[in-house]
């Protein structure tokens, strides 16, 4: 099967650029162990796929080669980071594809481009060979067209890997199983949080269809209140910059990396040149801003508040998901918007992750399965459930692909 | 509110900091951008957090070691060949002192 690879995977002897200037050349001398797993299987690997630089980001629209479009809207944004990946797969250009999600960044483009994108358990599939932004975070994960796909690649990329120190040692769950749209007995809580008045009117119609779907398939659904979910976006913000910033120091231009022409200056001013130059507006802001949430003085206020939200926010999932087998809301609060259109002004593009960060906080599994067209505009409805229950999401996946049309549908491309 | 948590002078300490050059221009913009940034992540002093543990990592693991055997190490020229520099089997680095 063909696959496309996001390009912050390694790739043995193939070009993995991050999409940044400060690795435009860079050849990787191993394979990630994803991409060792996946050429075990005979997987084809058809290219590497466009993203925002570093993974930075919700639209694709920062990566140094240029923005991605979206294939149902050339105007709009195929979502973000992944949306490389997502855009070939949906442009039919490969069968799979792999992507990283640190806040959103399969499902947000999953949910844009009308693909199935999932983020497994934190732990779930190895990180090794996969360029660090926010290491307590992120995950590789699968972006596919059928929710059989979406399993099988799932079941081939997890597993536990002494490569990868954060890497579960658990048994797989069975992915393959034999995929059903009987929901009986189905606990659905549908977060408040997540159909406030920050979340178009559209998207929330098209969510309640296909919970009114589920529920037609044995499932119930109740309200539930996660209050501290108020605080995620900012605590993610923090967390993530803060780890990317000690992450991305390791770019110096020296075993790797842009290096300036003219490299005769002191080392200090050199390594500082290298990184204006090979780091774009959006990754600098969010190292230096991790610097400052990190440096004497502003540590405990910002970096160390961050972590005990990020403990009350767990607590309250875990609450929840005592009550409930799943929790069910939209991925994104608003329908694929120009390009452009939001690039300008960081801070309200941060804002579109509202809905996606609560699960890299806490690390539980989640899931983005189209639901529904506004116009020609795709929009998707967010499964999050407990740590390691990865074949649920992929059950609520089957069910709405089998009962609706939406998964089949193709952008009409000339 | 354009220097109301951060100014200038503070972005440019950051900078220093991070190892990154900023241009008179980029100084200007991220002092602004950064101060609504800011203001923007204020918003967790909301939250009473006394007692209440950090949560570093999802995961209840905790120092995973490895054996320290001897693998098999990567090719000189592999390693060398990222390398914006080099003279014979050394990376070059820009002057130091």
């Amino acid at each position: 099967m063909a696959i496309a690879i996001k390009d912050n995977i390694c790739t043995l002897n193939l070009r993995t650029t991050c999409a940044s200037r400060m690795l435009e050349n860079f050849i990787p001398p191993y394979d990630a162990t994803v991409v060792e797993r996946l050429k075990r299987e005979d997987a084809i690997i058809i290219g590497k796929t466009n993203m925002d630089e570093f993974a930075m980001g919700s639209t694709t629209e920062t990566s140094y080669f240029g923005p991605t479009r979206n294939p149902w809207d050339l105007t709009k944004v195929p979502g973000g980071s992944s949306g490389g990946s997502a855009a070939a797969l949906i442009a039919d250009e490969t069968t799979l594809a792999l992507g990283s999600d640190t806040g959103g960044s399969i499902r947000c483009p999953a949910s844009y481009c009308s693909v199935i994108g999932l983020k497994p358990t934190y732990g779930l599939v190895s990180r090794y060979g996969l360029i660090a932004y926010a290491n307590s975070l992120e995950q590789i994960g699968p972006l596919a067209k059928s929710t059989a796909d979406c399993a099988l690649l799932l079941s081939v990329i997890g597993g536990y890997d002494p490569r990868d120190s954060t890497s579960v040692n658990i048994p797989l769950g069975d992915f393959s199983q034999e995929l059903t749209d009987d929901l009986k007995g189905l606990r659905v809580g549908l977060p408040r949080e997540f159909f406030e008045e920050g979340v178009e009117e559209a998207v929330k119609r098209h969510v309640w269809s296909a919970i009114h779907l589920l529920e037609s398939l044995g499932a119930t659904y109740e309200e539930v209140s996660l209050p501290s979910l108020e605080y995620a976006l900012a605590a993610y913000y923090i967390i993530a910059m803060a780890e990317a910033s000690s992450n991305l120091a390791r770019y110096d231009g020296l075993r790797y990396g842009y290096r300036v022409e003219h490299d005769d200056a002191d080392w200090s001013r050199i390594y500082a040149r290298n990184r204006r130059i090979g780091f774009g507006a959006e990754v600098r802001r969010r190292i230096m801003l991790g610097t400052y949430a990190l440096s004497a003085g502003y540590y405990e206020q910002y970096y160390l508040k961050a972590l005990k939200i990020r403990t009350l926010i767990r607590r309250e999932f875990e609450e929840a998901l005592k009550r409930f087998d799943v929790l069910v809301g939209p991925t994104m609060p608003l329908p694929p918007f120009n390009i452009g259109e939001k690039i300008g002004d960081p801070l309200t593009l941060y804002m579109c992750d509202v809905l996606t960060v609560p699960a890299n906080l806490t690390g539980y599994p989640a899931i983005s399965v189209p639901c529904g067209f506004e116009g020609n505009l795709p929009i998707g409805l967010q499964a999050i459930t407990k740590p390691f229950n990865e074949d649920l999401l992929l059950k609520i996946s089957f069910a709405l692909e089998a009962n609706t049309d939406f998964i089949g549908r193709r952008p009409g491309l000339s | 509110m354009r220097e109301k948590h951060i100014s200038k002078k503070e972005v440019e300490h950051i900078a220093w900091l991070a190892h990154i050059e900023l241009t008179e221009e980029e100084k200007e913009q991220f002092t602004e951008q950064f101060n609504r940034i800011i203001e923007f992540f204020r918003k967790i002093d909301e939250v009473d957090t006394k007692d209440i543990p950090p949560t570093y990592h999802v995961l209840e693991l905790t120092n995973i070691f490895r054996k320290d055997e001897v693998g098999e190490p990567l090719p000189k020229e592999e390693a060398l060949k990222n390398a914006p520099r080099r003279e014979g089997n050394f990376f070059k680095s820009p002057r130091i002192v």
